[in-house]
């Protein structure tokens, strides 16, 4: 059975369209990439995988069940910004929710049981390349780290399925590169089911399985909220050469000069 | 030649320029009480150093004659007591119905409207109310207090709530959080620091009511003896005293700064 499908899936906010007539169905393991002019519906769409937006109209099937309409430990997320809490050092970041999970009434580990749960964060923290910044606190982290420990964070939970929301959108080209590698080796090793909105049309053709572009099929210059987007381009990665690239960037110019 | 606007002074010249206007302060004090002491020697109201001298030591290391107190020692004590007191439970009640109508959109719905409302009411004006309600003991003084900064407190702390990014309070629910959890995880020790900083703002407010409910109605502190000598003019003692009053207000506000950034490193290092 496929983990995420949408049936004819609407969004609107009164009479503007934000999304409209969108059926597809993404496999465990998949790694798809959102792609799309600002304002057409990419975030919009993650909010409704995350639970913070409710579809207007269709389906948006999880595990073949309506998506709940709240954020759950089902779904991971991490944003562009303040994913990590700032007044926990990294390694209680990463417990947390192992810490939440055992004590349902004061949400904190104590004694042996606090050590077990250090031991498993450790590890995660290691596995993203953070075992020596442990103690810190993420405003002494630059901003891949902290990066590195929203991820780690949230992949504790185990979640059904793991959004990122222009994860690496503030950070250097050098460490964005680091942080694909990361994110690949994360994905291909625990077996991973990731959508990763992205600004970058050449991150989406890099990374992940499958890239969704986002566009306005119909649009009317004097109304540009009169018709939704759509997923333009269904397309696997790897299988697309140059000149797809091109005309994708193209065709998504045009539509935010439109909107503009 | 520099605009003035792009000149800095070095650290030196900081100090100096700070402790000029004091020390001109000073100079226009001595030389006006000089001026007036010099016309007439009995003149109460620039008092001399001396004068001033005599009087702290009058009220600070003598027992007092009536009472055989340190009245100094009595005044402040019974003053912080009370300004600990009402302070103390401003700030929690500030701390639990800031985070409760911060975080929560029902009770946010049923109290904001009542705490606003409250908070324009001018608690001077109500001191009467208080002395006929709780009497001219130590609960009506307290009282004072706690209707002058509660308000102030609840309102700045479910701000700072509601400022914790929305993304971190989904984060936490992604994390399998409840609404207390959330709460006791994330809403709490967040608005900790922030209470301190709200408390540091309040406390001017605060000794301002203690001072007048004391004025009033008291038979020991720091307020109550600065308006009792009043009537025998005796600066001698109301200008220590209100030095007094000064340095005790700078010291908590001191301490309860070096606290937070002792406390909550990860307040002060991202902001």
């Amino acid at each position: 059975m496929a983990i995420i499908e949408m049936n004819n899936l609407w969004k609107e906010y009164g009479d503007q369209v934000v999304l409209e007539r969108l059926d597809a169905e993404v496999q465990e393991g998949e790694f798809v990439t959102l792609v799309g002019a600002s304002g057409c519906g990419k975030t919009t769409f993650l909010k409704m995988l995350l639970g913070t937006e409710s579809p207007s109209r269709g389906e948006l099937l999880l595990d073949g069940a309506p998506i709940p309409d709240q954020p759950d430990e089902t779904r991971g997320i991490v944003f562009q910004r303040y994913s990590v809490l700032p007044h926990l050092s990294a390694l209680e970041n990463v417990m947390l929710a192992d810490e939440l999970h055992r004590h349902k009434l004061i949400g904190r580990a104590f004694g042996g049981k606090r050590k077990a749960l250090k031991d498993a964060a450790m590890a995660m923290l290691e596995s993203v390349g953070l075992a020596q910044a442990a103690d810190k606190y993420p405003h002494q982290l630059s901003g891949g780290m902290q990066q590195r420990l929203a991820i780690a964070q949230a992949l504790m939970k185990r979640p059904r399925i793991l959004l990122l929301d222009e994860p690496f959108g503030a950070l250097d080209p050098g460490i964005r590169r680091d942080m694909h590698h990361l994110v690949l080796d994360l994905w291909r090793q625990q077996g991973l089911t990731i959508f990763m909105v992205t600004h970058d049309l050449a991150e989406g053709f890099y990374l992940g399985t499958r890239l969704w572009v986002f566009d306005k099929t119909r649009l009317d210059p004097q109304a540009p909220g009169a018709y939704g987007a759509r997923i333009t381009y269904d397309l696997p990665v790897g299988d697309c050469d140059k000149g797809t690239l091109t005309a994708i960037q193209a065709q998504a110019d045009a539509t935010a000069r439109t909107m503009a | 030649m520099k605009k003035l606007i792009n000149r800095h002074p070095g650290p030196v010249a900081t100090w100096a320029l700070g402790l000029l206007p004091f020390a001109l302060l000073l100079v226009v004090y001595l030389l006006a009480s000089d001026a007036r002491l010099e016309a007439n020697p009995n003149d109460k109201l620039l008092p001399s150093f001396s004068a001033m001298g005599d009087a702290i030591q009058r009220m600070a290391f003598e027992p007092s004659k009536r009472s055989g107190e340190y009245l100094l020692w009595a005044d402040t004590l019974a003053s912080l007591t009370r300004l600990a007191i009402g302070v103390g439970i401003s700030a929690l009640m500030g701390l639990i119905f800031g985070i409760v109508t911060g975080t929560l959109p029902y009770a946010r719905a049923g109290l904001s409207p009542l705490i606003t409302g409250l908070s324009l009411v001018p608690p001077m004006a109500i001191l009467p109310i208080l002395f006929i309600l709780f009497g001219l003991g130590e609960l009506a003084k307290v009282m004072l207090i706690i209707i002058g900064i509660t308000p102030f407190l609840i309102r700045d702390l479910q701000q700072r709530a509601r400022e914790i990014p929305a993304e971190q309070v989904i984060k936490m629910q992604t994390l399998g959080a409840n609404t207390w959890q959330i709460i006791l995880r994330l809403v709490w020790p967040q608005i900790m620091p922030r209470l301190i900083s709200a408390v540091r703002l309040s406390l001017g407010s605060a000794w301002l009511f203690l001072i007048a409910a004391e004025a009033i109605a008291a038979t020991e502190g720091l307020g109550y003896r600065i308006f009792l000598v009043r009537r025998y003019l005796s600066m001698d003692v109301i200008l220590p005293y209100v030095l007094w009053i000064t340095l005790l207000a700078f010291a908590i506000d001191f301490l309860l700064a070096r606290y937070s950034r002792w406390r909550y490193p990860w307040f002060h290092g991202s902001h």
